[in-house]
């Protein structure tokens, strides 16, 4: 429902020292209606120009510390507020390919009232200046 | 005079909230400059501090609806069965967290918790006892495609009837009467690819409420429909139109209605849903509640223009207004005749 809004392009940086990056940040907000447990949030898939990135170099912070994803699957008394913005971080070394690419992200939730996963995916073309 | 009330969903205003132009306030204050006084709250969606409200914090969202002379007439309860990865919650575990809603829906001073139409109606059996003790109705949702007459819904029916409580009934979602295919539907799928003669086949055939397996067959089969279109076809699945004649039938039931609806036109009607229908059947019942608006349009045309769910509201009500006094009119004369 609100898939297109979920990468904020103008958010991403590279992190670590700026001759040689470690990684790189992104800005984004859960693709739903209502807020929800950290637990329920079973993945957040990072790809570049189509390629993914491994699951363990990401990590989430919703301004109440770090969590890997694994982390995230516990979380069961954090909350992922509706609207609000969170960072995800990608470890890789060089931070974000020179020049532009397609950044895409999706979101995997566990909803209880639903028989199936629920994704939202979002593609933005982002260069990192 | 009817005694149907008219309030407003902030999950009408999801967009603006989503994009942070329009915080809560915002929202009541809308709904009150246009005589929807009664607001239903989604606390997982505009309390930030949900679960664990203080006493405080509970006071400061009562004031701030009374300061807009509006009153909270519904709370949206969600359950999370799927919380842990590896397991669902037990009985025992799915029961306290309804509790913990219904006594955080009767601090705020909520008689109408909206229970998500999956949960089973046993579960909603034991939680009963807390809320007649907390004097909060809960109204399984009757959302598309579910309907008034779904054998799921009549168990929950079955179990108020079996407890003898006014406590546990139903609360409808006006999806469930889609009369006419909705064109932001249509368009939507034109965008994306959809050829205008499948998707008028498509319209035609929900206008002559063809059972949706033959017109998904006929589109992805016969007609090798692409992604757009077999896409499109499948939506039928969601898109029952049941007979608002039987609301009255129901109406014992329950006491706040979901006024879904996906777009108003600019002469205030509504292209798809039954209102005029449902209205006249809540009148001449002498259905007494409040009619919630629910956009749900937003999704449908963001990719083509920024959303106006203020307008489109507003132009909800002003077809309530106006079809509420068209019913009370017709059976006043029906009665005097």
């Amino acid at each position: 429902m609100f898939d297109k809004y979920i990468i904020d392009a103008a958010s991403v940086r590279n992190t670590g020292p700026s001759d040689a990056p470690t990684g790189f940040s992104f800005e984004t907000k859960l693709g739903y209606y209502r807020g929800i447990g950290l637990s329920m949030v079973e993945d957040l898939a990072v790809s570049i120009d189509g390629e993914a990135l491994p699951r363990a170099v990401i990590s989430f912070d919703d301004g109440h510390g770090a969590l890997s994803l694994d982390e995230m699957e516990t979380a069961y008394d954090r909350r992922w507020l509706f609207g609000a913005v969170a960072t995800i971080t990608v470890a890789r070394p060089g931070g974000f390919p020179a020049g532009e690419h397609k950044l895409a992200l999706q979101q995997r939730l566990r909803v209880s009232y639903l028989p199936f996963p629920a994704f939202n995916n979002d593609e933005k073309t982002v260069k990192v200046a | 005079m009817s005694k149907i009330k008219r309030g407003v969903s902030l999950y009408s205003f999801q967009e603006e909230m989503f994009l942070g132009q329009m915080s809560v306030e915002d929202c009541v204050s809308f709904a009150a400059s246009i005589g929807a006084t009664g607001i239903e709250v989604l606390p997982e969606q505009n309390m930030p501090s949900f679960p664990h409200l203080s006493d405080a914090e509970v006071e400061e969202w009562k004031a701030m609806v009374a300061r807009h002379g509006c009153h909270f007439t519904a709370y949206d309860m969600f359950l999370d069965t799927k919380l842990r990865k590896d397991r669902l919650m037990s009985d025992d575990e799915q029961v306290e967290s309804i509790v913990r809603d219904l006594k955080l829906c009767n601090r705020l001073g909520i008689r109408n918790m909206r229970v998500l139409v999956f949960v089973r109606p046993d579960i909603l059996g034991r939680c009963v006892p807390y809320a007649e003790e907390l004097d909060v109705h809960m109204g399984v949702e009757v959302h598309a495609p579910w309907h008034l007459e779904h054998a799921w819904i009549l168990r929950t029916i079955d179990e108020a009837d079996r407890l003898g409580t006014k406590h546990l009934g139903i609360l409808p979602d006006m999806g469930i009467f889609m009369k006419h295919y909705p064109p932001a539907f249509r368009a939507r799928f034109e965008r994306q690819g959809a050829r205008p003669e499948v998707t008028r086949f498509i319209v035609d055939q929900h206008e002559q409420k063809i059972m949706a397996e033959y017109t998904i067959y006929e589109v992805a089969v016969k007609m090798q429909g692409n992604k757009a279109e077999v896409a499109m076809a499948e939506t039928l699945r969601h898109a029952p139109y049941a007979n608002p004649k039987r609301l009255p039938d129901y109406a014992p039931y329950f006491h706040h209605i979901q006024a879904k609806f996906y777009e108003m036109n600019e002469d205030c009607t509504d292209p798809s849903i039954a209102y005029e229908d449902v209205i006249d059947a809540l009148v001449g019942c002498g259905w007494e509640g409040t009619l919630s608006s629910e956009y749900e349009g937003n999704r449908w045309v963001q990719d083509v223009q920024n959303i106006d769910s203020r307008e489109q509201v507003r132009r909800q009500h002003v077809m309530f207004e106006r079809l509420i006094a068209k019913a009370e009119a017709r059976h006043a004369a029906k009665d005097a005749a």
